[in-house]
């Protein structure tokens, strides 16, 4: 009875077209624009993600998201130390810095400061020079895309010059980073080089980066450090949610991409599902045919659900298909956040089993109340 | 005009085996109030295997109705329907379908070919639906075709085939599972008279076996001649049973 069925869906050359069309449009809609969400809502949280050295962030109690600095005094550094758990723990500054050119030209950084014996919070990859090199006087390191938007087309060149808060800084390397919601170019720095770049503040420390001692989890030493010093401690993990969660809620961004998916998900339902349902009465007098020739209403829905079936797997295929392409073109262009991960897989599945659902049910009610007499009028 | 029918019918002891289908005091009323209408009344009838019967009548005398009641499409409001000694009303909805499924086969007006599969495909289709294979099936239809002379269309598409090539695959996706009943409605009302002769000679040569009874609904006089018996209908009932040359006959002396 299958392949009847199957002849009967791919026997109509333009509905099928036109469901699977629909289909595909909705979930290349959805997966597409819920890749480009997720994508933005990594670059939210992806300056947390960059530092590996450390599990446990320390920072103000009112502070919300990973760009929500409330520096802290040095001293609470020195009360996180003596924190019971606390395997080590440094300082981390993260700033805007704006810098000048000897062209006269001003430019944001996003600036980083990193303890200056350890230098954790260190970039993972270098590009040009050595993380090293950042111990010399005045150096920085900046990220690889921040170098070619400054200065695009130009190759590395060691040494280059700008200043910033009119010290200057010298180019000694460049890394990768991953993009940021901010956009702007990384410098990296010691953290003692790093607070000479910005206006002179009583409170300066942004983060303290720390790790557990050994038979500690960071769970357990994030409590601690709540406990005894009054400061927000969290796991790289959960800092990396509660930024995400933050632009989650305080933006309209979730709801734009919603709006768009579900658009997407309206008009591939009303194009895939109004065929198929059009499909289905244009075949009424076949299946009822059937349902006299001796077809259970059972094996009747049950060809319906794998027609449908059939044109979901295919459009889903096709649809994800294409956003991964786009996808894959797109990483050439840094600008364009993208991001799929499985969670927007299933989403994209489930959207589409819905409109399979929800199609065939409608077309099956009709065919069902169908009476097998109707073929002898 | 009941007893009329009455009498011309068998009395009503004859669940005796020799008849494939006994109709007793059968009625249909469709909807109810004012739209109310009585399809058929108290209608007595049985038909008999190994021969051909005409059901004929006016248009809107309960022909369809009486066919589709007898094939199990329809219920009665009242009376019973014993086809092949099985009582129609007795069964449950599934065994009813399997029934429809093994027992009778179906030619319809508008044929109700699948237009996506071939003319072989599509007779093979009752096949299909009592489990066998596709290849099997298939292989069995395309025997069957060659017996209503489509042997060589066996792979063409329905719309690639006339009117009365259609019917002809209709016909044998009717008799490829050999039923003990064939119900055709108006299976000559789409064609024109030589198509519509062919496909009843093809009926007769084919579809006529001692243990099938077959049925067939038609308004069209120029085939008449074809039946071994006409059961006449008249505002839902039987007004007579006669053979064709008794009702050449009658038509010519204006009873
Ligand atoms: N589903 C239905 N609902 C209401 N009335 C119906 C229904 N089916 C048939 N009827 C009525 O029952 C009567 C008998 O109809 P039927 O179709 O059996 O006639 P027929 O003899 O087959 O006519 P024709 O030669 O035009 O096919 C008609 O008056 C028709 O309007
Ligand atoms: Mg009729």
């Amino acid at each position: 009875m299958s392949w009847i069925a199957l002849r009967m869906l791919t026997g109509d050359r333009s509905k099928y077209y036109g469901i699977v069309f629909g289909i595909t449009f909705a979930s290349l809609l959805i997966a597409q624009q819920g890749a480009i969400f997720c994508g933005l809502m990594l670059r939210t949280s992806s300056q947390i993600a960059d530092i590996q050295g450390a599990d446990i962030w320390v920072m103000d109690p009112g502070v919300q998201f990973v760009d929500d600095i409330k520096p802290m005094s040095e001293n609470e550094l020195y009360r996180v130390r003596g924190v019971e758990g606390v395997g080590w723990a440094v300082r981390f500054y993260k700033g805007l810095a704006r810098s000048r050119f000897s062209d006269g030209k001003f430019q944001q950084f996003i600036l980083l400061g990193l303890d200056d014996a350890t230098l954790v919070g260190a970039p993972r990859e270098m590009v040009q020079g050595s993380l090293d090199d950042l111990r010399q006087p005045d150096a920085v390191i900046m990220d690889e895309g921040g170098y070619k938007y400054l200065w695009p087309n130009e190759p590395f060149e060691l040494g280059r010059t700008f200043e910033m808060n009119d010290r200057r800084a010298v180019l000694v390397g460049l890394c990768k980073a991953s993009p940021t919601f901010q956009t702007f170019p990384i410098v990296y720095a010691r953290y003692s080089q790093a607070t000479m770049f910005v206006p002179r503040e009583r409170k300066l420390m942004s983060f303290i980066l720390a790790d557990p001692a050994p038979g500690w989890t960071s769970q357990q030493v994030c409590e601690q450090i709540q406990q005894q010093t009054g400061l927000l401690a969290k796991t790289r993990e959960e800092f990396i949610w509660t930024t995400i969660m933050y632009y989650m809620i305080r933006t309209g961004i979730p709801i734009n991409f919603g709006i768009t998916i579900s658009l997407g998900f309206v008009v591939g339902t009303a194009i895939a599902g109004q065929t198929f349902y059009l499909f289905v009465i244009e075949n009424l007098r076949q299946f009822g045919a059937l349902k006299a020739m001796g077809v259970t209403n059972i094996r009747i829905v049950g060809m319906i659900l794998l027609q449908a079936f059939v044109v979901g797997l295919l459009g889903y295929g096709l649809g994800v298909g294409a956003a991964t392409l786009f996808g894959e073109l797109s990483k050439e262009n840094m600008t364009l956040a993208y991001y799929m991960p499985w969670q927007v897989l299933a989403l994209t599945g489930g959207a589409v089993f819905f409109i399979g659902i929800l199609a065939s049910l409608l077309s099956v009610r009709r065919v069902l109340v169908l009476e097998p007499g109707i073929v002898f009028r | 005009m009941s007893a009329l029918a009455s009498s011309a019918a068998p009395t009503s002891a004859a669940f005796d085996g020799t008849h494939a289908v006994c109709v007793r005091e059968l009625s249909k009323v469709f909807g109810d109030g004012d739209g109310r209408v009585t399809a058929l009344q108290d209608v007595t009838v049985d038909i008999a295997a190994g021969e051909m019967t005409l059901l004929v009548g006016p248009s809107g005398c309960g022909k369809t109705t009486l066919i589709s009641i007898i094939a199990g499409l329809l219920e009665p409001t009242s009376g019973t329907v014993e086809v092949l000694g099985q009582d129609l009303g007795r069964l449950s909805n599934g065994k009813l379908v399997r029934f429809r499924g093994e027992k009778i086969g179906f030619v319809f007006q508008q044929y109700n070919l699948l237009p996506a599969l071939t003319a072989a495909e599509n007779a093979a289709v009752p096949l299909v639906i009592a489990g066998w294979s596709r290849q099997r099936a298939v292989a069995r239809a395309t025997e069957v075709l060659d017996s209503v002379g489509l042997g060589s269309r066996a792979r063409s598409l329905p719309s690639q085939l006339s009117g009365g090539q259609q019917q002809r695959v209709a016909i044998a996706r009717a008799l490829v599972h050999e039923p003990r009943l064939l119900v055709c409605d108006e299976p000559t009302a789409a064609l024109d008279a030589h198509s519509g002769h062919a496909v009843m000679e093809l009926l007769r040569a084919v579809a006529i076996q001692p243990d099938r009874a077959v049925i067939v609904v038609t308004h069209d006089s120029r085939v008449f001649e074809f039946g071994d018996r006409i059961i006449s209908m008249s505002d839902g009932a039987i007004e007579r049973i006669e053979t064709p040359a008794a009702s050449m006959s009658g038509r010519e002396s204006g009873t």
